[in-house]
């Protein structure tokens, strides 16, 4: 069937099939990559994309059931000019990365958590991010890079 | 990663929905958030033909206060039921337990009716709205009938609910400040429990039931009567009552790569010991 | 041994926090790994696989598959024989004896692990591809599956029957000063402990799963295999092999690599089944391995039964060393399957000084699970968990602290360089300075305190604490060294570095970075070298036809051969660089010093050139000195002298709810010593990661297989890999001993943080248990593990017993 979404601020019409899932569309049919799949079980958080404005994991929703919302995805984060946002440059500061292929949906994930709590301890964040699998950093750094972001 | 390719259809109505679901049959599924079907689907361990989708049905999420009842909508995700102030005045047990459902993304999307109607005796809101004396409320072809929570659970992800039925409302009484716990015990934050407890009690009554002790929630019962006594003896009473269901296979632990049946017998006490005395504390 | 001074350069670049500049691509999505690539026209591989761990395939069906829109071509692993020129490659052959069954990318006769590929299919999309693997019939005849070590070396059932045997090789290592020694040292011993650990098979999870993309040029015969591998040199020489294919025409590219911790480092069957069908059809190929089939077709780690004896004198000092390791190869051997456990061979003396008397032996056996392979640490985390656990039974033997009988025994500081009873030189070390740095940090006198205080009868909770300390032996390497182990392939690395017209400066390097940031710590050498701007240098690696020479990046390896192989070659750009100066200041060459990125004459410093000048003058060699060619680069192939030696001593306290079982690490201190720190930022990172790698073997994961052989663990639902929410913070100290053996003094640090923890962890659970009785807990100590083992102590102690 056809859809219409909004992703990173442009809207896309396309046909999908029933079982696309979004992440594939993202991925796929857009050309957007910056979105990684880690699992097929719905742990890894690795696909963590904003559906209006917060944060689901894209590889558990069918691109159908996106039909009319507003995606922000890893692209879309940083300005126009190139200027990271606060969190990816918090991470970068942080060092809240090694091999990168979990931190598009870290980002995702954590920017939704401050959203939900401005001001969160180290245990939130910790809880905050209960979806999201990282097997590099041992979290320390990540945790570090989501509260330094708060205070920024 | 993929599921099986299927029909996709999406109802604009609940009265849409229900139709749509007859004319498919038993090979139809409801998807709302999609969080307990679409995983079972993309490991093809579900393979459905057909899937309505009633996410869009409109006036199904809502949270509101009718007499001594909370009303949700079935279609409320678990970050609203969460977050509810209504909730949180009134039930704050619900809203706590859905807390703990999955992780935040899982949250934004999973409903609450989504995951009663699943049915899975390891999920936190099936038991808790079973301790909390809850009724659901479906509706079919032929109109609405209420379901007591006692009355819901059949089996192991099976319910009183008909194929053709639709979960729409989930009624739970208010606390009138009941003290309460709600205790998950896993290994990873985001893991279903390997046991949980949801406990209430005040003067005069309580409320236990048990995640993931068998096929199905389980309710506690005898234990109204407990709840009037001292804590210690009404502690006494309730893990009394899980020996006697178990031995009366009400209860029916399986083991699993986290728990032997005998360890989630122990845990089950271990824990509804715990809720109670948090509960009366 | 060689001893080389540390240069200590002026330019202060190393030893900086500097940002990664590997980030900006990694946090906006621009980073492309292997399955980000857009080939136009590739057809999808999709490969199904054994629901039997060991069943004979009588028919393969592939009609209804081939009828389905879409599906270009199915194969059974019979159609595919012709392609294969050599099976699929084992690098380590340990015995010369050792059993190694050939196999192929697809199993022809007999599949032998649930996993094992049997037939696959090409399709338009990887939705059909797998669609289409639904409708391939086949039928099996199951045979009894052998899933356990001893039941494998009853041979009851023989795995592969032309072997005759499951037993693939017992390798041994007796080291004596005189016959008997050994014996003798267990026969006078004050104290003795025999001890039995289980290493349980772990499945690496790198986050990205492997994928693969094969793109032939169909009228040229080249061909560019694109793969999420640590491990792209080795990969190009192994598919020239065994799919015959001649080397120069093939070209392997890691793109961006999600993370490896050893199984990436291999050359698997889709890696070749994709390059053989790309060529066989013409048209390009890829492969994306889901994460539940990454748990089957994807190597695991560890696997092993560990014995271990330790004899000691009146004081607790140690004078023998015995271990017995049964070694799970799974069903085959994959690259360096047979290695994993002799890596280990030389480590389960600790950090301690023996005597010439040790003796290990490990014997290895095939079974029909999954291969295993290198696994973060790749048999030194097993060793260590094997000798800490030991020392801690020591500790209880003599009566004395933990932390005292390892500095009983701690290898003198004095004594380094020091050679080892193996006969391996250990290059650097002070124990002593980490474990006191140690025990500082945690406060550990403190916690004694505290332990006794709130470990009392009436409370639900037990704290306990943990000590381990460690060495990491890394950097593969020296390459005559690996020839004594029958290793097949080098431990050089390969480094050039070209300073452009404009004096910004490009390195190309053999090893293949996957999240250690070598972008940024070789650009930081360079600088440090060089004085330029680190952000002057652009570091080039993991493709073949770029960096052509290389031996990749595994086992700590990177820093302390490739990093130093990228110094040495700024040694020879400077030499270069020099002799254009010293032409062109008509000065001697001797005369010359070089700072600060500019050449000077000795005692005339307004007599100065800098680099971008030199730089420049070698582009256009209008005016070089004679005979010289016009460039400034430098290559070096650098084999070092001795492995490198990193050491350390971790600490954690754990409190351990006796109701539940459950575990909770409250706290854990790293103290680590890998020498110079070329990017303190990178090494905490590392020291991190490894530690929660360690943490979670001891807590949480194993792959669980039931008795047919089904591994029950394939998803990360089951398969539980730790969140944030799941550990704590890692307090991370150092101590600097500078490893002597190449000018940096840099050492390896990439897999320390495993190696140390999981015996630390496991070290203060047994230490919570112990008024119980309690001196073992299986890893991972799960809660229901905990419980079983605190119920069977207690068992025991009220009937008198000893447990």
């Amino acid at each position: 069937m056809e859809i219409s979404v909004t992703v990173n601020g442009v809207k896309h019409t396309a046909e999908v099939e029933g079982r696309t899932l979004l992440v594939h569309f993202v991925r796929e049919q857009l050309g957007m990559t910056g979105t990684n799949i880690g699992c097929d079980t719905s742990s890894c958080g690795a696909c963590s994309v904003h559906l209006d404005g917060e944060a689901v994991k894209s590889c558990t929703i069918l691109a159908v059931q996106a039909d009319g919302t507003e995606i922000t995805t890893i692209e879309g984060m940083a300005g126009a000019d190139g200027t990271l946002h606060p969190m990816q440059q918090a991470f970068m500061e942080n060092h809240g990365l090694q091999c990168g292929y979990c931190t598009p949906g870290m980002v995702m994930a954590a920017t939704s958590l401050l959203k939900e709590n401005p001001n969160p301890t180290e245990e939130d964040v910790r809880l905050g991010l209960e979806g999201n699998l990282c097997r590099c950093t041992g979290y320390h750094n990540i945790v570090q890079s989501v509260l330094a972001a708060a205070k920024a | 990663m993929i599921p099986a390719a299927f029909d996709y259809a999406r109802a604009s109505s609940a009265e849409e929905a229900i139709a749509l679901i007859g004319q498919y049959g038993d090979e139809a599924k409801f998807l709302a958030g999609g969080h307990s079907l679409l995983p079972l689907m993309k490991l093809r361990l579900a393979q459905p033909t057909v899937l309505v989708d009633i996410g869009r049905v409109p006036d199904l999420s809502y949270i509101r206060e009718e007499g001594d009842q909370i009303a949700i909508g079935a279609l409320t995700r678990h970050m609203d039921v969460e977050t509810s102030p209504l909730l949180h005045q009134h039930v704050p047990l619900l809203a706590h337990a859905a807390g703990h459902v999955g992780d935040p993304q899982v949250r934004h999307r999973g409903t609450i009716g989504g995951s009663i109607a699943h049915a899975d005796p390891a999920s936190d809101l099936p038991a808790t709205t079973l301790a909390l004396g809850a009724t659901y409320v479906a509706k079919g072809p032929n109109g609405t009938r209420e379901i007591a929570a006692a009355d819901f659970y059949h089996g192991f992800l099976t319910s009183a609910l008909e194929a053709d039925e639709m979960l729409v409302e989930i009624r739970v009484p208010k606390m009138n400040g009941a003290g309460w716990s709600f205790q998950k015990f896993n290994r990873r934050a985001q893991d279903w429990a390997i046991v949980g407890v949801a406990a209430w009690r005040r003067n005069g009554d309580a409320g236990v039931a048990l995640v993931n002790m068998g096929s199905v929630p389980i309710l506690a019962t005898d234990v109204a009567s407990a709840a009037s006594s001292r804590i210690g003896s009404a502690i006494r009473r309730v893990t009394n009552w899980l020996d006697t269901s178990l031995a009366a296979a009400q209860a029916d632990p399986q083991p699993d790569l986290n728990a032997s049946a005998d360890y989630r017998v122990h845990l089950a006490k271990v824990l509804t010991r715990r809720a109670l005395e948090a509960a009366s504390a | 041994m060689t001893t080389i001074e540390t240069t200590h350069t002026t330019n202060g670049v190393i030893g900086q926090r500097l940002l990664r500049k590997e980030d900006p691509a990694l946090l906006t999505g621009e980073a492309r790994y292997t399955n980000d690539l857009q080939i136009p026209g590739a057809l999808h591989l999709a490969v199904l696989r054994s629901p039997y761990a060991h069943a004979k395939i009588l028919r393969v069906d592939l009609s209804r598959a081939l009828e389905m829109p879409g599906v270009r071509a199915a194969y059974s692993g019979a159609d595919l024989a012709d392609l294969w020129a050599a099976p699929m490659p084992c690098a380590w052959p340990v015995t010369d004896d050792m059993k190694n069954p050939v196999h192929y990318p697809l199993a022809t006769s007999t599949a032998c692990y649930v996993g094992d590929g049997v037939a696959c299919v090409l399709a338009e999309t990887d939705a059909i591809a797998r669609d289409a693997l639904e409708a391939i019939e086949v039928d099996y005849e199951p045979l009894r599956a052998v899933v356990g070590l001893e039941d494998a070396l009853s041979d009851e059932v023989v795995i592969h029957p032309d072997l005759g045997t499951n037993k693939s090789y017992t390798w041994n290592l007796l080291v004596e000063e005189t016959e008997g020694a050994v014996e003798a040292a267990f026969a006078s011993a004050t104290y003795t402990v025999a001890e039995r650990y289980v290493q349980q098979r772990l499945l690496p999870m790198a986050m990205e799963t492997r994928a693969v993309a094969a793109v032939p040029q169909p009228f040229g015969g080249d061909i560019t295999l694109y793969s999420s591998t640590q491990v792209p040199h080795i990969l190009k020489v192994m598919t020239a092999i065994t799919l015959g294919i001649p080397e120069h025409q093939v070209r392997v590219v890691a793109p961006a690599v999600g993370g490896g911790f050893g199984s990436k480092l291999n050359v698997y069957a889709e890696e070749l089944l994709c390059v053989a069908l790309s060529r066989k059809i013409g048209l390009p190929v890829r492969w994306n391995e889901e994460r539940s089939e990454n748990s089957m077709a994807t190597i695991h780690g560890r696997g092993q039964i560990q014995n271990i004896e330790l004899a000691a004198d009146a004081e607790g000092k140690l004078t023998a060393v015995r271990v017995r390791l049964l070694a799970d190869m799974g069903a085959y051997l994959q690259l360096v399957t047979p290695g994993i456990p002799i890596l280990g061979a030389f480590l389960y003396a600790g950090v301690y000084h023996i005597p010439k008397a040790y003796d290990f032996s490990c014997t290895a056996a095939f079974t029909n699970l999954t291969p295993t392979d290198a696994y973060r640490g790749a048999g030194r985390p097993e060793a260590t968990y094997a000798i800490e656990r030991a020392m801690d039974a020591l500790a209880r033997e003599v009566g004395v602290d933990p932390l005292e009988i390892r500095r009983r025994n701690f290898i003198p500081t004095e004594a380094y360089p020091y050679e080892a009873f193996s006969g391996l030189t250990y290059d650097s070390g002070d124990h002593d300075l980490a474990a006191t740095k140690a025990a500082e940090m945690i406060d550990y006198d403190g916690l004694r305190a505290r332990q006794a205080e709130v470990n009392v009868p009436g409370s639900t909770k037990r704290l306990g604490i943990g000590v381990s300390t460690y060495f990491e032996m890394c950097g593969l390497a020296p390459s005559r060294v690996l020839a004594s182990l029958n290793y097949g392939a080098g431990g050089w690395e390969a480094a050039t570095v070209r300073v452009l017209p404009t004096n910004k400066v490009q390195v190309v390097t053999g090893t293949s970075p996957h999240g250690q940031g070598h972008e940024t710590s070789w650009s930081m050498i360079v600088a440090d070298k060089l004085g330029v701007d680190p952000a002057d240098v652009h570091v080039l690696h993991s493709d073949t036809a770029i960096s052509p020479l290389g031996l990749d990046t595994y086992g700590s390896r990177s820093l302390p051969v490739g990093g130093v192989a990228v110094a040495m070659a700024c040694d020879k750009v400077i030499d270069k660089a020099k002799q254009i100066a010293a032409h062109q200041l008509e000065a001697a060459v001797e005369d010359l010093t070089f700072e600060d990125g500019s050449f000077s004459v000795q005692g005339s410093p307004d007599r100065a050139l800098p680099l971008a000048a030199i730089a420049f003058a070698a582009f256009t060699a209008h005016n070089l000195p004679d005979g010289l060619e016009p460039n400034l680069e430098a290559q070096v192939s650098y084999d070092p002298p001795n492995f490198s030696w990193p050491f350390g001593t971790h600490m954690c306290a754990v409190e351990v709810d006796l109701e539940t079982g459950k575990v909770d690490l409250i706290t854990y201190v790293a103290v680590d010593d890998c020498g110079v720190q070329i990017n303190p930022l990178i090494v905490d990172g590392q020291v991190h990661g490894g530690v929660v790698q360690g943490i979670a073997q001891a807590l949480y994961e194993e792959a669980v297989y039931d008795v047919d052989g089904n591994l029950t663990t394939s998803t990360l639902a089951e398969y539980l890999v730790p969140a944030a929410s799941d550990v704590p913070s890692i307090i991370t100290g150092h101590t600097v001993t500078p490893s002597p053996t190449n000018q940096l003094g840099v050492k390896g640090v990439g897999e320390a943080g495993t190696i140390g923890a999981a015996p630390a962890v496991i070290n203060a659970v047994v230490d919570a248990l112990k008024e119980f009785g309690v001196t073992d807990v299986p890893m991972p100590a799960s809660p229901l593990t905990v419980w079983n083992t605190l119920n069977n102590a207690r068992a025991n102690h009220s009937s008198g017993g000893t447990s």
